[in-house]
């Protein structure tokens, strides 16, 4: 191996690494708040990138189905509760919330489908189309639950994954696609040619990690979060909802698998089974920085990156193998460490 | 008078164990009524079922108005809020944030209602307003008591409910806690107070319950409960007759 491939590989990893980050925030916040393993943030990622590439296409996306199906699904259930308990007041935020708001971005999406606008249009679509699956989601499968112990979520979130990635095949088809990139520029630094794509994703990833830790620190919602995640009954005692915290959670996750799906869509193919393998890289990386600290995180998933790109070039038919074989030590150390500490933490 | 609390009938159960049996209690508008009774009688798991932690069977009434079936953060919302036993705190947050999240419900308020309302919790508690930068995690068990109680005033309670809010204190903080629970009984605050420290709960509270092994089995003026013979053998001991508490 001479330098070159060795900071290309670099490169490579260190893209990688920076959606896998991405995800491992989501898949520790959803955690620490709801307890929920998150599984299913991968078909986040697959929905949002094929649903780039094919309105690029000029395309209908199958995503606007899922929505307008999952809204349906989700009104349903909260109409039942607020008919049982004679709630008659809310009705109109029910239906404004699960059906209006679904039902608005469709019509939008295949009106501008055909129509070809410009990228920074198409994102947006993509975005208002996938980032309100979170919240659906959370009210349909989880949200029934919440005082479920963490293996019964963990069973529904298998649950939920093969539904999704059912119904991604039956609205992306099995094809492969893939998007045009942001921005084609090429960069030489010294040796090495650096992709302004690449660029792109480190860039955004760093902005997104910002804006989210500015969330959490400064405003009372993040507060919130962060108060559940760290004490459940104090949260429930300072009259925190646990479906608030559930809906914002669930939100900011779609939204991270969301923005990781666009980032993603021009480097990679993806099929609609793929996003499964990304979030369960995120998990790796969460893994490695010890499942508890947001940092450590993304540095764990910079090492999964790095690990990755190496051993794809090394050995390439054992990048997967290696990638999560790593996981065994870590939680063995991590079981040896743990122990029950009594004040404040459940 | 009116009552700011009834309870009826209560029952609450762990599985197949019934820790609360039917019990039924009255906190008036603006007084202090406690119960007192030993470890395990079912003191936390009253309160507990007061704010919808817990599964129960029986009535709630808060301010005449039925509970049953409400989350606990709408009971919160109404007014009602319980200053646990375990403190409960956010131990990874300043005691600001701790503070500012105790009037989660009350959001809407406005930043200057908030930053005053935190003035007025500081004014009461000076140990807080010199460590708002601190975390709740590194604070002495005197000053996570009253972040505690800090934290549920900026909900502004119109029912403050107390567990065992001198367990664990050292003597002279007791005091300062028992100042301050008197002194909130004059904005108007009305208090179920829950204590093994019988003597000082029965100082303070105008009503007493004593509760044994889920049941109510004495109530009365806390005067009264004070000087009765079967309450000094249980909870005051004989000391009670010879020297005040410290």
């Amino acid at each position: 191996m001479n330098e070159d491939i060795f900071l290309w590989l670099i490169q490579d990893g260190v893209t990688n690494g920076a959606i896998y980050a991405l995800l491992a925030l989501a898949l520790l916040l959803v955690f620490a708040v709801t307890r929920v393993i998150f599984v299913p943030q991968g078909e986040f990622i697959t929905f949002s990138a094929l649903s780039l590439a094919l309105l690029e296409a000029g395309r209908t996306p199958g995503t606007l189905y899922i929505l307008v199906i999952g809204g349906l699904a989700a009104a349903a259930m909260e109409a039942f509760v607020a008919l049982r308990e004679r709630a008659w007041r809310r009705l109109p935020r029910i239906a404004a919330l699960y059906v209006l708001l679904p039902v608005a971005v469709a019509v939008l999406v295949a009106w501008a489908a055909p129509r070809k606008f410009d990228q920074w249009i198409q994102v947006l679509l993509v975005l208002a189309m996938v980032v309100p699956l979170g919240p659906i989601l959370y009210r349909i499968a989880y949200q029934p639950l919440a005082n479920a112990s963490v293996l019964v979520l963990f069973i529904v979130s298998m649950a939920v994954h093969y539904v999704l990635t059912g119904l991604s095949l039956v609205f992306f088809g099995s094809e492969g696609l893939r998007s045009r990139p942001f921005w084609d520029a090429k960069f030489r630094l010294g040796v090495l040619e650096v992709s302004a794509q690449s660029i792109c994703v480190v860039v955004a990833s760093l902005v997104l990690i910002l804006i989210l830790w500015f969330l959490f620190e400064h405003s009372i919602y993040g507060k919130a979060l962060r108060a559940t995640a760290m004490n459940r009954v104090g949260a429930r005692l300072v009259g925190i909802p646990t479906v608030l915290t559930g809906h914002l959670s669930f939100l900011l996750a779609a939204l991270i698998g969301a923005v990781s799906g666009i980032l993603i869509a021009p480097i990679t193919t993806l099929y609609y089974d793929t996003g499964f393998l990304f979030g369960l890289k995120g998990f790796v990386g969460a893994i490695l920085g010890g499942m508890g600290s947001y940092p450590l995180a993304a540095l764990g998933s910079i090492a999964v990156g790095l690990l990755e790109s190496f051993s794809s070039f090394w050995a390439s038919a054992f990048k997967e193998v290696i990638v999560f074989t790593l996981i065994i030590p870590m939680l063995a150390w991590l079981s040896l460490r743990s122990r029950h500490v009594e004040e404040d933490e459940e | 008078m009116s009552a700011a609390l009834e309870v009826e009938g209560l029952s609450v159960a762990y599985g197949k164990v019934e820790a609360l049996h039917r019990a039924s209690l009255r906190v008036p508008e603006g007084s202090i009524v406690t119960v007192i009774g030993p470890n395990g009688a079912g003191k936390t798991t009253l309160l507990g079922a007061i704010m919808g932690l817990l599964a129960s069977r029986g009535t709630l009434r808060y301010a005449g108005a039925a509970l049953e079936g409400l989350p606990t953060e709408d009971r919160v919302a109404r007014g009602m809020c319980l200053v646990p036993e375990r403190r409960e705190l956010f131990a990874g947050m300043s005691v600001e944030d701790n503070l500012l999240l105790g009037a989660f419900h009350r959001r809407g308020a406005g930043a200057r209602a908030l930053a005053a309302d935190m003035t007025e919790v500081y004014g009461r508690f000076p140990r807080l307003a010199e460590r708002t930068r601190q975390l709740a995690a590194t604070l002495s068990g005197g000053e996570r008591q009253m972040l505690a109680l800090g934290r549920a005033l900026m909900a502004k309670p119109r029912l403050l409910l107390l567990d065992e809010p001198s367990l664990g204190l050292a003597p002279r903080v007791v005091r300062e806690i028992f100042r301050i629970i008197a002194d909130l009984k004059r904005t108007g605050v009305s208090m179920l107070l829950v204590e093994q420290n019988a003597r000082a709960a029965l100082q303070v509270a105008d009503y007493g319950y004593v509760l044994e092994i889920g049941d109510i089995v004495m109530e009365g003026p806390a005067a009264g409960l004070a000087g009765h013979p079967r309450v000094i053998e249980t909870y005051l001991g004989l000391s009670a007759k010879t020297s005040q508490p410290d």
